[in-house]
């Protein structure tokens, strides 16, 4: 019943701390066109656009209706999806859906934040039940710290672990013109930098940005007229198990959504190896012990394995399994463009745009958005339609 | 908004209004402020099928899709289940001033309860705060309760 | 479009003020019930949309809090910020992709927040929103310009306020039903320049949810099903000085691409009834208007010949519509629901006879920006 959909472009700002020259609109202009001139279309082409953001980080309400000028949504069907930190896998699947159904043959799936616009652990905090949860919540960083505590307890695995993922990532930057953060850093770096909450120090988390992305989803038939190689959707599985975070703090188990969403999308995919037969991995990791732990929730490798997997090194651009060509979020974390992000660097692998951050032959891609109640979403991309 | 402005740079408009509102707290959430202020004791609720009591107690039990009604009486007692204390500065959006710190945030299982409670633990000095330490919650006097989450005060460590 | 069905709704009553009932409470009822009506259990649902708004829930991602109640714990669950028709639009898509069905659930208190604040945060930041403009002095504008450029007075508008409370008199779910004359219309307290307090709908608590399945869902469903037969959505452009507000340009062109998937050639024949949104009574002359029902200025013809009155041959909002019961994002849903409710024959005394095809029709943004539009019909 479903007709395939590939990916056949994508654009993203030069992501930036502060971006003061531009208003919202204007920033998610600028990712638009270039998603737009990387499929060769023009905005007359687009059928229907999908856009997300966090309401409360710019405190813009009905962002679908305000962004037209920007968006490119005027006389356009546009419609807004918000679910926290996977806001952009979610507008991503939006997107796809809207094609998928038959209705709309080229539409735009739009991610964005100014993060600078206001204080991010405020805006943050507003996630947070207001009657039982907001008065002594302080943020994401205590639930990521509560959770790298129990899997260094429960592992064995080190804040030296940890301080890899944060070198790759930072390092991977480098070959990534768009990514904010583009200093090259080491583990001792990272060790050396201040603690927020134990074991969480500065250069563990991912900073804040300002940054829009844009990703053009295609129908078969229209797609290959589009570009030589789309990057086909062959899986998207959502999970946002938890609605209460005192529900959500069994770490023990694992981060549940993301096992029961990867399961998913694997079956649908076809995939029963993954580290095998996923070539490469754009993982929405915003502090690095997730970048050990949640590769086992993915089934990368085995339970308590992930810092060994890491430290072998068959994550790195040229191991087994390389996690994040881009930089990932530690380097570039623009709230609602950021699981967008995921998607279009795994797209961009696939359909081998990558530049200096390409991963050879790379065929099948991952992408993960993290956010909410310990939510996780799962899109893969594949060379060959579905 | 300022007047003192350098109008040669990149110009922001502030926006530091604070948005008023009046949120129901239900009524599972009411006989839980209710018993505190009455017996200064917690409450959860049980779930039929999968036998969980949760704190606060809430209508519906997510993996069982039931409607829960059976209100179970807890004590005032709980264990620390993870604690951070935060030293980062940040706005409260409940009162548009930054939140005093250092404080400790804590996850505490409270007695006969299976799933996590969190509020604030009355000790910011690491070292004495251990994971799988027993809390006791302290209240506000009847007189001054309002309510709301706040008439705990925080909890201290028993031991 | 291939076949789709609603196969469930459900609706709480519309009121000032739900005290007892948090956002989860209203969710878990109306989703509760839904299932019940469609005679379907939740294991029959693999997905499930929520359709709120973090301005008026006072909570970024809002969508968290209904997540359990909405039945989505352990399937493929998203957040539509936008009128229900929206979230309805998307609960759509992912039965034409290959779910078997979606329920699509709204809520909102607007008693909770200060709708001023809530709806000043629609206008552009560094441009409008300090001049404090918000849904109803922005909606006075485009009532005004309205009323200017087709010579249309108060003393029309109003009859369209006394013929909805007055439909709502029939529709056990309404906010306001009320039994007034154009009169009380003229003299009720002035709100915003032409607008009064009755050409203004309140601004109520509620909750609504909707079952969109495949023919093989809803051949299992024990209820009548109402079939989807087309629908579209438009957005126009964003500043109000860039509009023409007495012309609704994305609806005329939302209602003809819905139109012309439906197969409608002749609307004002071809439909049965509609239920659109009308939040301020110029809003439905102005958006019949946009619907092709009436020519540009004669909207308010049609309830003077009595074409929109039950009686008539095409009744507008049988149920009261938005000027009786306004649960902001939850009331486009709603006009879906009371949809199906009259395709079924189950609108009791608000029943409209022989009702075969109907239009539901849902707003976003300031002053009918974006507007979704939906022809549902008894029959495949």
């Amino acid at each position: 019943m479903s007709r395939p959909v590939g990916i056949v472009g994508t654009g993203q700002t030069d992501h930036k701390s502060h971006r003061p020259d531009v208003n919202g609109r204007e920033m998610i202009r600028e990712a638009v066109t270039r998603a737009l001139e990387d499929a060769e279309l023009s905005i007359k082409d687009i059928d229907a656009i999908v856009i997300g953001n966090m309401d409360h980080f710019e405190s813009i309400n009905y962002v679908d209706t305000w962004s037209v000028e920007g968006s490119g949504g005027v006389m356009k069907p546009i419609m807004k999806i918000t679910t926290g930190g996977t806001t952009g896998a979610t507008v991503a699947l939006a997107a796809y859906y809207h094609v998928a159904s038959g209705l709309f043959d080229r539409v735009l799936a739009i991610g964005w934040e100014k993060n600078s616009e206001s204080d991010t652990t405020a805006a943050i905090i507003t996630c947070s039940d207001p009657i039982w949860d907001r008065f002594s919540y302080s943020g994401a960083i205590p639930s990521l710290a509560t959770e790298a505590t129990a899997y260094m307890k429960q592992y064995g695995a080190t804040q030296e672990d940890a301080a890899l993922i944060a070198v790759r990532d930072r390092n991977n930057a480098l070959n990534n013109p768009h990514a904010h953060l583009q200093r090259p850093i080491t583990v001792d770096d990272v060790m050396n930098s201040p603690m927020l909450a134990y074991p969480i120090k500065l250069l563990d988390v991912c900073p804040r940005t300002d940054g829009a992305c844009a990703v053009v989803f295609a129908a078969d038939g229209v797609a290959q007229k589009l570009t030589k190689q789309p990057a086909w959707v062959k899986a998207g599985s959502v999970r946002h198990t938890f609605t209460w975070f005192g529900d959500s703090t069994d770490y023990d188990r694992g981060l549940v959504s993301l096992q029961r969403a990867s399961a998913e999308a694997y079956k649908h995919a076809g995939i029963t190896k993954p580290a095998e037969e996923i070539d490469v991995a754009e993982l929405y990791l915003p502090y690095t012990y997730a970048g050990l732990k949640w590769i086992e929730d993915l089934g990368f490798c085995g339970k308590g394995e992930g810092a060994k997997f890491v430290r072998e090194g068959n994550t790195d651009m040229n191991g087994k399994i390389p996690v994040n060509p881009s930089g990932g979020v530690i380097s570039t974390n623009c709230i609602g463009a950021t699981a967008l992000l995921r998607v279009a660097e795994a797209a961009i692998q696939v359909m081998g745009k990558g530049g200096d951050r390409q991963v050879d032959g790379a065929k099948t891609a991952l992408a993960t958005g993290f956010g909410g109640c310990f939510w996780s979403d799962v899109v893969i991309l594949g060379a060959q339609k579905p | 908004m300022s007047t003192e402005r350098n109008y040669d740079e990149q110009l922001t408009v502030k926006f530091t209004y604070p948005m008023p509102y009046r949120w129901s707290v239900g009524e599972h959430g009411s006989v839980f402020f209710n018993e505190i202020k009455k017996n200064r004791r917690f409450v959860g609720v049980r779930c039929p099928s999968c036998g969980m009591v949760y704190v606060p107690p809430r209508r519906v039990c997510g993996p069982c899709f039931r409607e829960l009604d059976e209100i179970v009486p807890l004590t005032d007692e709980g264990t620390i289940v993870a604690f951070s204390t935060v030293n980062y500065p940040f706005l409260d959006p409940a009162t548009g001033v930054q939140r005093p710190i250092p404080y400790t945030y804590g996850y505490i299982r409270l007695d006969g309860a299976d799933n996590i409670f969190s509020h604030i633990i009355n000790e910011t000095d690491v070292s004495k705060i251990q994971v799988g330490m027993k809390v006791k919650a302290v209240f506000r006097e009847p007189e001054q309760m309002q309510g709301n989450i706040q008439d705990i005060k925080h909890f201290d460590i028993i031991g | 479009m291939n076949d789709v069905a609603i196969a469930g709704v459900a609706q709480t009553g519309h009121e000032s003020r739900k005290d007892n009932m948090i956002y989860a409470d209203m969710v878990f009822d109306v989703v509760t019930s839904a299932l019940e009506d469609a005679g379907l259990t939740l294991d029959d649902i693999d997905s499930v949309v929520t359709v709120s708004n973090d301005f008026l829930d006072g909570r970024t991602i809002s969508g968290m809090a209904v997540g359990d109640a909405s039945g989505g714990q352990d399937k493929n669950i998203s957040t539509v910020e936008g009128d229900g028709t929206f979230g309805a639009f998307y609960g759509l898509m992912r039965v034409l992709s290959g779910y078997g069905a979606s329920i699509v659930v709204a809520h909102s208190k607007g008693s909770e927040c200060d709708i001023r604040y809530v709806t000043n945060g629609m206008f552009d930041p560094i441009y409008q929103r300090l001049l404090g403009i918000e849904a109803i002095s922005a909606s006075a504008m485009q009532a005004g310009e309205y009323m200017q450029r087709y010579g249309v007075s108060e003393e029309q508008l109003a009859a369209v306020s006394v013929k909805n409370h007055g439909n709502a008199r029939n529709n056990p779910y309404a906010h306001l039903p009320m039994d007034i004359s154009i009169d009380d219309v003229m003299k009720s307290r002035p709100i915003a320049d032409p607008l009064k307090k009755l050409d203004c709908g309140p601004v109520s608590d509620g909750a609504a949810a909707i079952i969109i399945a495949s023919p093989e869902i809803a051949a299992k469903a024990t209820s009548t099903p109402v079939w989807v037969k087309g629908v579209a959505h438009c957005a126009e452009d964003y500043m109000i000085g860039d509009r023409d507000l007495a012309v609704p340009v994305a609806l005329k062109d939302a209602a003809r691409r819905a139109y012309d998937m439906a197969g409608i050639k002749n609307p004002a024949e071809e439909l049965d009834l509609v239920e659109l949104y009308d939040a301020f009574s110029y809003m439905e002359p102005l958006w019949l208007e946009g619907l092709g029902l009436a020519e540009a200025g004669k909207g308010m013809s049609l309830l003077e010949k009595g074409v929109t009155t039950m009686e008539g041959s095409l009744p507008v909002n049988p149920s009261g519509g938005v000027l009786s019961s306004h649960p902001v994002l939850v009331a486009g849903l709603v006009r879906i629901i009371e949809s199906v409710l009259q395709l079924r024959g189950q609108a009791g005394e608000r029943q409209v006879k022989n009702a075969t095809s109907a239009l539901a029709h849902g707003i976003n943004g300031p002053c009918g920006q974006s507007h979704c539009v939906w022809i549902l019909n008894k029959d495949k």
